[in-house]
């Protein structure tokens, strides 16, 4: 495999989410995550998941941004001075090991591109070949999240609706 | 409540941006069968493009009615949606099974795709007004903030 352009953007996708922790004023922190988000996406374009990247961008990059602004417009500057405690023994144990446990985890993930992983034998096949026929639908993403997964996209919207009116009920004080 | 951006450039760049993130927004919905794209990332772009009206032009401004205007439609996009797979039961087939839908002149796949077109559709409207309702709220409480400060 080629790496150019792809150790960068992983060095980029680090840099950016250590920096949005460890940054001390908030708003350079969420510009920090923003801009966490372009790299992710971009990092999910290389992969191939191009849905995926448009949400990432769309969402993350852009729309996030905006109603964290919202939100630390709202709020008054010594509410949200950060303090950093320092790191307890138990945190500095637990963690440590947590990230060990997930790598030594990730060395039984299947390769990348394999066509005899788990994802790929199941019933993937089987939407990649009869998806045109079935739903006249050249994306293949959008015919499983609309067509053959239509209940869950349901149960999906159902939850953004539930956020927008919890939002409205929680902040929203006068009756105007 | 939200005032007009003053400065000259912000408003000249929004009044020509605002139409092309629409058309844009529009463009991904109804180009998600084809592309990347859908009703998610659509509804996310036209909301967004209605918060770029209201951060730039204030509550009040008549570019921002649309978005003031929006928040009437709260739960629409599910009726859409729910309303499609009733018509489906109501054709004779298992809930959101779009085959059943009673079109004449349509094969079993077309119906399926214009399914997808219109719950898509449903799935647009419902992100669209949830992410205005948002922000709304949001400012909402930047209100209660700025007259409890003076």
């Amino acid at each position: 495999m080629i790496v150019s352009y792809e150790i960068p953007l992983l060095l980029l996708v680090l840099v950016t989410a250590g920096g949005a922790i460890l940054v001390k004023d908030l708003m350079s922190s969420v510009l920090l995550l923003g801009s966490y988000s372009f790299f992710l996406s971009l990092a999910w374009a290389w992969l191939g998941a191009v849905d995926v990247a448009f949400v990432e961008a769309v969402v993350g990059a852009g729309l996030a941004t905006v109603l964290f602004l919202l939100t630390l417009f709202g709020t008054n500057p010594k509410d949200t001075r950060l303090r950093r405690p320092p790191l307890s023994l138990a945190t500095l144990i637990i963690f440590p090991l947590l990230g060990f446990l997930l790598l030594y985890a990730a060395s039984d993930l299947p390769v990348y591109l394999d066509p005899n992983s788990p994802a790929s034998v199941h019933i993937s096949p089987t939407y990649l070949e009869q998806s045109y026929q079935d739903t006249h639908t050249p994306n293949v993403v959008t015919s499983v999240l609309m067509d053959y997964r239509s209940l869950d996209t349901m149960v999906e919207t159902v939850v953004i609706f539930a956020a927008g009116i919890a939002c409205a009920l929680l902040l929203r004080r006068d009756a105007s | 409540m939200m005032h007009p951006h003053d400065s000259i450039i912000v408003q000249t760049l929004g009044r020509f941006l605002i139409p092309v993130v629409q058309i844009f927004g529009l463009y991904v919905l109804f180009f998600g069968q084809y592309g990347p794209g859908g009703g998610f990332v659509g509804g996310v772009i036209l909301g967004t493009g209605m918060i770029l009206s209201v951060l730039i032009f204030g509550h009040d401004a008549s570019r921002s009615q649309l978005a003031n205007k929006v928040l009437h439609v709260d739960g629409v996009g599910m009726l859409i949606y729910a309303g499609v797979g009733g018509l489906c039961m109501i054709g004779g087939g298992e809930f959101l099974n779009y085959s059943n839908l009673e079109i004449p002149g349509l094969e079993t796949a077309s119906r399926r795709s214009l399914g997808i077109v219109l719950t898509q559709v449903g799935v647009a409207v419902d992100v669209a007004v949830t992410v205005v309702s948002i922000v709304f709220s949001l400012s909402a409480e930047e209100i209660a903030e700025d007259s409890a400060n003076g």
